[in-house]
């Protein structure tokens, strides 16, 4: 059986990488007794696999990771166990069956909504500035590797953005949704180092904290346009 | 959300922040209105290291059981957040409350290595506590040593209020009782002290005086009140097998050293080995229950989530239960696909097939530890290991599949010849000549490879061999390349590879481990000239060293090459650490007459320990 778990990783857990998120999550399974599947082999593994590597500095509500368990009980009560068996910061907020022949997440994923919070002011000059960014025909940033520098065209992956204020915190906050996933990622900080480049602004002076809010599939049909849905709804509870 | 004491610009600044904010699983927080007595419970190397060991887990646990006591852990920022610390003045603090330390009751710090003194002070400095115990004021924490050298904790003494010698769980209870007592009273920290003295294993270094002889070595060590014993007797658990054990230990979110679940088995070793100082202060060998073991094992399992577990003792083939136990975990283990790594155990019939049910042997290399190239040697040292055993092992090893073999040796034993270091080599080619002998052209896949290391033997207080010299650096260095050359001629020389330690840094843990008072002065100039992470080779600066111990006045020859008489007072000999100088001055001799002395389970050796178990620690006493 196929499970999609969503989660949440908040607060100073956006101190801890990717891989060491992998191996705590490996850890809750066993504590909450999650009846996981594990790969054939001498050293066998847990079957899991996330559906996109949060980096250091990051927190987000919209994590994804696909399991294969044996046996299950109710979207409740698995969400239970599996949040009793919890960090402080992490917490699943989701838990759905998949079609059999589904694919993983990682595979899956085309794009993410960000919210970046601004620890400055944002003028209205600035947001200006930042439209004007918008309208240009062509945004190409240059990726280094370890092997080369690319060149990259990003404006295509740019979907949607919206400066809102904070009423809570009076701070300014940027939605952003962005193309992801293994064929065109594209991460909020190279739109706003690219955003500095056009605006001439010294990115030390803007700074800001990026949380992840959602994750989606392109589930539409060949020749339609983008039809986004998030990861979680490819799946049905389980009551 | 726990506030951090690093603000967000730092922690993504430094290496591995998650050494830092606290928070993992089983971390325990608690408010501190609701505690009288707070503990920062210090391990002086970084976190990886620190979290690795067990006997912080078992403290941790022991202590945060009591309401009215908050223990928090602590470790040495590496150095990228040593210098922001420095820089910044942010005062060290508690992984579960994120405070500044300097406001705790107590600041514990476990002493496990001789090169971790300078990161002692780092600790003291950054938490912004006086570095010397003497400037230290009614409002300071009182810093406490335990750990094992405590066994001679005279280089150290400026540094530290008082210290623990012996095994935790005894009396630090009732030390943390007596302070809560003490400060109910409004009495002094001076008269707390002398109190503490009273308890078995405390040891108050400013309670003693010591004066010295025109050639340096000392002429007494006496106390300088009433309340000071003249002995200061380890404290030691006397019931093991009903011995409680952390079952809820903390879940570091990073990889540390030792990732795993540990499962104490035994304490103490009947062994006898003359060089191994665990084997002689922690006398003598009680045992865990091994039915209880297993029960502990599946809770910690469950609390834990860990993928593998581990055992932990001296000598775990010497364990009674150990079949009784691995079998049982083998079951609990596959159902959970937990892995079991095993401890190096004695090479028989019964360990290579548990061996071979827990491992993948095209992996896993087997380790020999005969400590010295010649039946002589190993009979000089007590390692009561012949060549036949190692042979016969690697037989049966071979037979069944393994290919990798991994020795491990001492150079620089007392009355070491050539021969001794090309016995290393020759060890090394039987083996492989064995293997060829043992596994048919056809059936030999794989690559056949054996490693000899070789590290620098320092001798120990409280050993047989404390009496012993250490060596010149260049003639650790002849050594070397004495076994070097030898492994290199032998006829399976392309089977055989070597490394060796550099002995640099066993000059100067042969200094601290023998050494008196007087090196404290240069630990701290050590310390303010840069010198920290010792333990890392990288960081180890030698010549830096070797010129703060001649500008202090110190010739580290006398801890070193020097010739001990056996009539000389040793730093440490005002501690009862179990075993009777009577006991070790028998074995030193019969190590010079390359003797061997029977293990604690074939016959009483008379070493005196015994006093301090419940059960008869040697079955056929005759």
């Amino acid at each position: 059986m196929k499970i999609r778990i969503k989660f949440s990783k908040t607060g100073n857990l956006k101190y801890i990488g990717h891989l060491d998120i992998m191996r705590c999550f490996q850890k809750v399974m066993r504590r909450a007794e999650v009846d996981i599947a594990y790969s054939a082999g001498f050293s066998p593994h847990q079957i899991m696999s996330f559906a996109s590597p949060l980096g250091l500095g990051l927190t987000s509500e919209g994590e994804y990771v696909d399991i294969e368990v044996l046996s299950t009980q109710s979207s409740e009560t698995m969400l239970q166990k599996i949040n009793a068996a919890m960090v402080e910061g992490m917490q699943a907020l989701g838990y759905v069956e998949l079609p059999e022949k589904a694919k993983t997440a990682m595979s899956v994923v085309a794009a993410a909504d960000y919210r970046l919070t601004f620890d400055v002011p944002v003028f209205a000059e600035m947001k200006a500035k930042f439209a004007e960014f918008l309208l240009q025909d062509s945004i190409v940033i240059t990726k280094k590797t370890k092997k080369q520098e690319l060149e990259l065209e990003i404006r295509p992956l740019i979907f949607e953005t919206q400066f809102e204020e904070d009423q809570e915190n009076g701070k300014t906050t940027l939605f952003l949704k962005l193309s992801a996933g293994s064929a065109a990622n594209l991460k909020p900080e190279q739109v706003m180092d690219a955003f500095c480049a056009f605006a001439a602004i010294d990115a030390e002076t803007l700074p800001y904290h990026i949380h992840r809010l959602e994750m989606y599939a392109d589930v539409s049909k060949k020749g339609e346009g983008r039809k986004l849905i998030p990861l979680e709804r490819m799946g049905e509870m389980i009551v | 959300m726990r506030k951090l004491a690093l603000s967000e610009e730092i922690l993504l600044k430094v290496d591995k922040p998650a050494r830092y904010i606290g928070g993992e699983y089983n971390s325990v927080v608690k408010d501190k209105n609701d505690v009288d007595v707070r503990i920062a419970m210090c391990f002086p190397d970084v976190y990886e290291i620190g979290m690795s060991h067990l006997g912080m887990q078992i403290l941790y646990d022991m202590y945060n059981k009591r309401e009215d006591i908050w223990c928090e852990r602590v470790f040495s920022p590496w150095m990228d957040l040593h210098e922001i610390m420095k820089r910044e003045q942010i005062p060290l603090f508690g992984l579960e409350s994120q405070e500044p330390i300097k406001n705790f009751d107590f600041i514990g710090i476990t002493i496990q290595y001789e090169m971790c003194y300078t990161n002692i002070l780092q600790l003291l400095d950054l938490a912004q506590i006086p570095l010397l115990a003497s400037e230290r004021s009614e409002d300071d924490p009182l810093v406490i040593g335990g750990g094992p050298c405590t066994y001679n904790p005279e280089p150290l003494v400026d540094f530290f209020d008082l210290f623990y010698i012996g095994e935790g769980e005894v009396n630090n209870l009732a030390l943390v009782d007596l302070y809560k007592e003490c400060k109910k009273a409004g009495l002094s920290r001076r008269e707390f002290l002398e109190r503490a003295a009273k308890i078995q294993g405390i040891y108050v270094p400013s309670l003693y005086e010591v004066t010295y002889h025109e050639d340096g070595t000392i002429a007494a060590f006496t106390p300088n009140c009433e309340a000071a014993p003249e002995k200061v007797v380890k404290a030691v658990v006397r019931d093991v097998a009903e011995l409680e054990y952390p079952k809820k230990p903390v879940v570091p979110f990073i990889k540390i050293t030792q990732d795993r679940a540990v499962l104490e088995v035994m304490r103490g070793c009947i062994r006898g080995c003359r060089f191994c100082q665990a084997g002689m202060v922690y006398r003598p060998r009680r045992e865990r229950n091994a039915e209880k073991l297993l029960a502990t094992a599946e809770e910690i399992l469950k609390n834990t989530g860990h993928e593998e577990i581990s055992l932990s003792s001296l000598s775990s083939s010497d364990y009674s239960g150990l079949g009784e136990l691995v079998n049982g975990l083998i079951d609990q283990c596959s159902a959970q696909h937990v892995n079991l790594s095993l401890p190096s155990l004695r090479i028989d019939s019964f360990s290579l097939d548990i061996m071979s049910k827990v491992q993948d042997i095209k992996k896993s290399s087997l380790t020999f530890a005969p400590e010295a190239g010649t039946q002589r040697m190993r009979n000089l040292i007590n390692k009561g290991l012949t060549e036949e055993d190692i042979l016969g092992g690697a037989r049966k090893a071979f037979e069944g599949g393994w290919t990798k073999v991994k020795l491990y040796f001492m150079l620089g034993l007392p009355t070491e010849t050539k021969e001794d270091m090309e016995g290393i080599a020759d060890l090394a080619n039987k083996i492989a000549a064995e293997y060829f002998d043992t596994v048919p052209k056809p059936e030999r896949k794989g690559n056949l490879s054996i490693t000899s290391s070789t590290s620098f033997f320092i001798p120990k207080p409280f050993t047989p061999l404390q009496w012993a010299s250490m060596c010149e650096m260049q003639e650790y260095v002849d050594k070397a390349e004495t076994v070097k050359h030898a492994i290199k001629s032998q006829l399976n020389q392309k089977r055989l590879s070597y490394q060796w330690h550099s002995p640099e840094a066993s000059i100067l843990e042969g200094v601290f481990a023998r050494g008196d008072r007087r090196l404290g002065a240069a630990i701290l100039k050590a310390y303010e000239s840069g010198c920290i992470y010792d333990a890392w080779s990288e960081q180890f600066d030698y010549e830096k060293w070797m010129q703060i111990l001649s500008d202090c006045g110190l010739d580290y020859h006398f801890y070193t090459t020097r010739e001990r008489s056996l009539e000389e007072v040793f730093p440490w000999d005002f501690i009862d650490a179990g075993v009777s100088r009577k006991f070790l001055i028998r074995e030193w001799k019969r190590a010079m007459a390359e003797e061997v002395t029977p293990n604690c389970a074939m016959k009483c050796a008379g070493c005196s320990a015994d006093r301090f178990s419940m059960e008869a620690c040697h079955e056929n006493q005759n």
